[in-house]
């Protein structure tokens, strides 16, 4: 009887324990303790903002590609566009052919470093891709808006 | 720790039934699931007939909660009733979520590579769904290592509901924090064209899940059934 008595209260306070756990986690997670830390990327104007402590630091930058600010060298295979997010604006270099999506307004985040001269060199680029899934308009073929962009690019 | 000297079932052995039937027409549903979404559907503007991963992935992650969901009843079953078939549901539930859960995640990087250019990036969606695999694979684990079944249901059924805790939280994770993961979609976001196919695969999946977890838990209750005959032959019973 006390035995199993007991097992009740070992049993107890492990689900004590279990929900102290639980509210702990949720209540941390809500009130913004990593609310600041887990920023994936910044927003240009969040990197302009900081000034000088956002430049030669490694660094996420992740925005709109600015339609019609993107140039691509074929020879040198340099790639040059302006990242937005409707306040501030980064003009960014990077290398190398982008993944298939990227293309004018399209959503992008690079890994690099803030240069002194205000140009952004990205190291690494990503397509961010919305939660939107539509189908191509009447004629519109936006797979071959890549392929005239960037057909050129020798491998 | 001496065992029960007699195996004593808290409820009869389950049987297979027409459990094999149900398999069969979760199996044939799933095939018609993805054969006719992939069929239906016009390819996506930005990403062509890559959206076709949806069909697969979303479903999965699905799944994987709805698995995980089912550990979390149960372990708390097993911590305030303490008992074994509750054990074994959750058990079978979090093998079965485990496996759903990594076909997320492989699945999403398929997807990730063409789409963003990466694999894998430590973003907040990626990271916490990874978190949540790795702490069911602790979960596995756990059960093979200990070998007093009271004990192991315990331990389990806490580490199943501090595991199962992080489902929200990987759910969420895309809306509290910014990822390079995109935002849940809805009717709103997703072209009519393409919620066909996410509904009847989601159902296919779920038919699936449930399939999968009630064999599993057959086979652990007879398992389990067998161990305790072993027993009760070592200590020269009957």
């Amino acid at each position: 009887m006390s035995d199993a008595s007991g097992k009740m209260k070992g049993r107890r306070r492990w689900a004590v324990a279990g929900v102290v756990v639980i509210a702990a986690t949720f209540g941390w997670l809500l009130y913004g303790g990593l609310d600041k830390n887990v920023v994936f990327f910044l927003t240009p104007a969040e990197l302009l903002a900081k000034g000088t402590d956002g430049v030669e630091v490694p660094v996420r930058l992740g925005g709109q590609v600015k339609p019609g600010s993107v140039a691509w060298d074929d020879q040198t295979l340099d790639l040059n566009f302006v990242v937005v997010d409707g306040v501030g604006e980064v003009k960014v270099h990077s290398t190398g052919a982008p993944p298939q999506m990227f293309r004018d307004g399209m959503g992008v985040i690079v890994e690099g470093q803030f240069g002194r001269d205000g140009v952004f060199r990205s190291s690494s680029l990503m397509v961010k891709h919305s939660n939107e899934y539509r189908p191509p308009a009447e004629g519109q073929r936006p797979q071959e808006m890549y392929k005239t962009l960037f057909k050129e690019s020798p491998k | 720790m001496i065992p029960p000297a007699v195996p004593h079932h808290e409820t009869p052995l389950p049987v297979a039934g027409r459990w094999p039937l149900f398999g069969a027409f979760a199996l044939v549903f799933l095939i018609f699931a993805q054969v006719s979404s992939v069929l239906v559907s016009p390819p996506d503007r930005d990403m062509g007939h890559l959206q076709k991963i949806m069909y697969v992935h979303v479903p999965a992650a699905w799944t994987t909660f709805l698995a995980f969901f089912v550990v979390l009843v149960f372990s708390l079953l097993v911590l305030w009733k303490g008992r074994e078939t509750h054990d074994l549901i959750a058990a079978s539930a979090a093998e079965v979520g485990a496996m759903f859960n990594a076909l997320t995640l492989a699945l999403g990087m398929i997807w990730g590579r063409p789409t963003w250019g990466v694999w894998w990036t430590w973003d907040a969606r990626l990271t916490s769904t990874l978190v949540l695999f790795l702490i069911f694979v602790g979960y596995l684990s756990l059960r093979a290592f200990i070998e007093e079944p009271e004990r192991r249901a315990r331990w389990s059924a806490a580490v199943g509901v501090l595991g199962a805790i992080n489902v929200p939280i990987v759910y969420m994770s895309v809306k509290w924090w910014r990822t390079l993961h995109q935002l849940q979609s809805s009717p709103s976001t997703v072209d009519p064209a393409y919620v066909y196919g996410l509904r009847v695969n989601a159902f296919a999946f779920l038919f699936v899940l449930i399939y999968l977890v009630r064999r599993r838990y057959e086979a652990a209750r007879l398992a389990r059934a067998a161990e305790q005959l072993n027993d009760v032959a070592a200590l020269g019973g009957r």
